[in-house]
């Protein structure tokens, strides 16, 4: 094996957002040898760019608690996520917040000083109930606040941040073990081994699995690309979230915020249609309720603009200062990618794929976790995972708005304790394994061979453009078979791609090239299981199977990448210390 | 359409040079980052840039464009007239094309401590503030690193090393100004002296490029009023 530079560490973090930060930050604080290693320097990674806010029953504004966060999150999940987790999460919610608040986090206030709550979509008091406002923002810059704050208490804790450095594949030893990682030094385009006892995986969605998204450019889904090399499943991947309200045909994110201060959607007839679909909750009905319905709305000719391709977000009447004051950052996005002040002008909008609520399979301490056997699991010793790569499951088929900050912090944060008493049973680094390394590089090597191939970009463009047409909204059997047969054949032209640019500093092409591997794999894992999963769950709607089949199916899939094999788990019904809530007919 | 870009690649060339390209079809509401992404997969796989959210809040992509440090996602080609010219941001050294070292830039803003210090115990809940204490902090917290500030500032092209710069100083403001936090004499103590804070001398380019709008020579200044306080 080629003389490769090695670090060690206690723990390593790979990924510098919400999740990874919070875990760091629980880390350093514990005294333990923490490096994070982040293919962006950390204030570019995309929790930056999360709006609307965090939830958490303060009841700052309205009467809350956590049990009615809770039930609101289980049936916003369509009752797939694991109720064990999801109290975990409500519970702690508050207390996080708090933490937060403490740390800096700059939070919009209220005239008596606490933080600003605003009301959120799936939110409700009493079980079902009146709305419920459990949203706390900072404006509508809320992840931006949350990130930088986190970043800033990593300074202090004095993290060692391994900055543009990107994660090529675990290293594993023959009995299971995680060891560490080999990296890419982006600006040498060296590679770096970092062994450590504990390894986390914190590296965030794959939205760009899809043509039109809000995510960054960033978010290739690396840390699940690893984990299904590295022999782990990933779980729900056929629940993808798209977004109701994106600029039409652009794809930024407009936050449910806008809704949530009052805003409201339209068709080309002036007409309020959310009122027909969710008749309580409006335009604060569930994402996927209201995805479908504007996407509904279109296809039935209600649409606006010459192409009868859009709706429209309306907040004009909540007037100049509350859009200003409350909502300052999608304004300024509107004025520049639209020439359209919100405050005057309705917004353009389309739903738009946005979040991954599938993920590396992790119990409620962030421990990686394989099926033993049907009905058990079995953790992978030295690997952890947090935020929108891992299914721990909160968000099972639908995540609610505000959840998503909610679980970086929360598991971001529970994953460091259990790391902390990890370390404590795990004195030493274990034998590296020189062929788990050598795989790894092979990975990188390969991107050395030249040709006149297929281009990373014309390939990645094909990809994007056929999971949005054969994994969308709405699914059926013929619709994914075909999918599932053109993902495929990308997969197999990706063995002809080559790069034209084979320097070492700082290419970005390469980096790309590793990406667009990684892309494949997550795309391959979604269209599979969405193909298998005969029913109609949250944000998977089969105009095949349109009822959910609880009989059937009220578990969760797990996809391997090695045969694209599908194995099934059960959902956790049961909380810590309240009554299950069972699944009944999700109406909003 | 012409795009003028400065390459500079440390493996092969001796110097850097602007090389041209030209793209077919654009659209006046094209964003700068797109013209440079579909150069990359069009014409030149070796173009090196960074960019990540493309909607101006990462603040990855800064860079100076017809002159004038921007966003490159959220600067139109209609904004910019028949030619575009782009270099990497002023002063800071080239790693590559359009990448520079900001390690300078990172360092002066980890010196400012931008984190809340605080002395009194945590409260079970939130700390109160009033919503006119937390208006102060508007126009201080958006701020995104994207360096276009600093690398615009001819005091800290000539003194990145002992001169604090804008970005770093607009975040020892937001903490100054942030009614929770109780590090003030520690905060001016730090910033005291010729360099760090006084070698701003009110240029302002800072606040002329800010891509979010922000005006660090406000707040520049009012560090500056409040350092006088301090020491009198």
């Amino acid at each position: 094996m080629k003389q490769i530079p090695r670090r060690r560490f206690d723990a390593l973090v790979i990924g510098a957002g919400g999740g990874g930060m919070r875990a760091a930050l629980q880390l350093a604080q514990a005294e333990a040898s923490v490096a994070v290693v982040s293919k962006v320097f950390p204030t570019r990674s995309h929790t930056v760019a999360a709006q609307g806010g965090i939830n958490a029953a303060l009841a700052n504004v309205l009467p809350d608690n956590w049990h009615w966060h809770m039930y609101d999150t289980i049936k916003g999940s369509d009752y797939l996520a694991d109720q064990d987790a999801v109290e975990y999460m409500c519970r702690a919610a508050a207390h996080l917040v708090y933490e937060l608040e403490h740390a800096g986090v700059p939070f919009s206030r209220l005239d008596n000083g606490k933080i600003y709550q605003r009301p959120f979509g799936g939110q409700s008091q009493s079980f079902g109930g009146p709305q419920a406002a459990r949203t706390c923002a900072a404006a509508d810059r809320t992840g931006h606040a949350i990130l930088h704050t986190l970043y800033q208490q990593n300074i202090r804790a004095r993290t060692h941040f391994f900055d543009e450095f990107f994660a090529i594949d675990l290293i594993k030893d023959d009995e299971g073990h995680i060891l560490g990682a080999v990296v890419l030094e982006i600006e040498t385009g060296e590679p770096l081994i970092i062994e450590a006892k504990t390894t986390l995986l914190a590296t965030g969605g794959a939205g760009r699995i899809f043509r039109t998204n809000t995510n960054a450019r960033i978010n290739t889904g690396d840390g699940m690309g690893m984990a299904l090399r590295a022999g782990i499943p990933l779980q729900d991947m056929e629940f993808f979230q798209f977004h109701p309200t994106g600029i039409a045909g652009k794809g930024m994110l407009i936050t449910e915020g806008a809704r949530g201060e009052g805003g409201y959607l339209l068709n080309r007839d002036g007409e309020r249609f959310m009122e027909r679909y969710a008749p309580n909750a409006k335009d604060l009905a569930s994402r996927d309720v209201v995805s479908r319905a504007i996407y509904l709305e279109v296809k039935e000719g209600r649409g606006c603009g010459p192409k009868g391709d859009h709706v429209l977000l309306k907040l004009d009447h909540l007037g100049a200062d509350v859009v200003k004051k409350r909502l300052p950052g999608i304004r300024d996005m509107a004025l520049t990618f639209l020439g359209i002040d919100p405050a005057e002008q309705p917004i353009p909008i389309y739903p738009t794929a946005h979040y991954t609520m599938g993920g590396i399979p992790t119990n409620r301490f962030g421990q990686v976790v394989l099926p033993d056997g049907d009905e058990h699991e079995q953790p992978i010793p030295g690997l952890y995972a947090v935020g929108e790569c891992a299914c721990v499951s909160v968000h099972g088929a639908n995540r609610l708005g505000g959840n998503s900050l909610l679980d970086i912090v929360v598991f971001g944060r529970a994953a460091g304790n259990h790391i902390i008493k990890y370390l404590k049973r795990n004195r030493y680094h274990r034998r590296l394994n020189p062929n788990s390394v050598e795989q790894a590089l092979a990975r990188l090597a390969r991107w050395d061979r030249s040709g006149g191939g297929e281009r990373v970009d014309a390939l990645r463009a094909e990809l994007q453009q056929e999971m949005e047409t054969h994994c969308g909204v709405f699914r059926s059997a013929e619709i994914l078979d075909e999918g599932v047969r053109r993902i495929e054949a990308i997969k197999a032209r990706l063995n002809d791609v080559e790069l034209t640019d084979h320097s070492k500093v700082f290419n970005t092409a390469r980096i790309e090239a590793l990406e667009l591997e990684n892309l494949v794999e997550i795309a391959l894992a979604t269209v599979y299981s969405a193909r298998a999963r005969t029913e109609s769950r949250g944000a998977h709607s089969r105009v095949d199977y349109t009822e959910r089949d609880d009989k059937n199916w009220l578990k969760h899939s797990l996809y391997f990448q090695q045969d694209n094999r599908l194995h099934y788990k059960p959902v956790r019904m049961q909380p810590l210390s309240v009554d299950s809530f069972p699944p009944k007919e999700r109406v909003y | 359409m012409r795009i003028s870009i400065y390459r500079y690649n440390p493996e092969t060339d001796q110097a850097p040079y602007m090389q041209d390209y030209r793209l077919d079809e654009v659209s006046s509401e094209t964003m700068v980052l797109e013209l440079l992404t579909r150069i990359k997969a069009e014409q030149d796989e070796s173009l090196s840039f960074r960019r990540s959210c493309g909607e101006g809040v990462c603040g990855s992509d800064g860079m100076n464009i017809n002159g004038k440090n921007r966003l490159a996602c959220i600067t139109p080609v209609g904004e910019l007239g028949e030619s575009i010219e782009i270099r990497p941001l002023p002063g800071m050294p080239v790693i590559r094309d359009l990448i520079v070292d900001l390690s300078q830039f990172y360092h002066q803003y980890r010196s400012v401590k931008p984190y809340l210090i605080t002395h009194d115990a945590e409260p079970e809940i939130e700390r109160l503030q009033s919503p006119q204490e937390r208006d102060r902090l508007d126009g201080l917290y958006e701020c995104i690193l994207c360096a276009c500030c600093s690398t615009s500032c001819p005091s800290f092209w000539w003194n990145p090393d002992k001169f604090r710069g804008p970005a770093a100083l607009l975040q020892a403001a937001r903490f100054l100004e942030d009614s929770r936090d109780q590090g003030t004499a520690e905060r001016l103590n730090e910033l005291d002296g010729p360099y760090r804070l006084y070698r701003c001398h009110t240029i302002m380019n800072c606040t002329d490029v800010c891509p979010k709008h922000l005006n660090p020579s406000e707040a520049i200044g009012k560090i500056k009023k409040k350092m006088l306080k301090h020491i009198i």
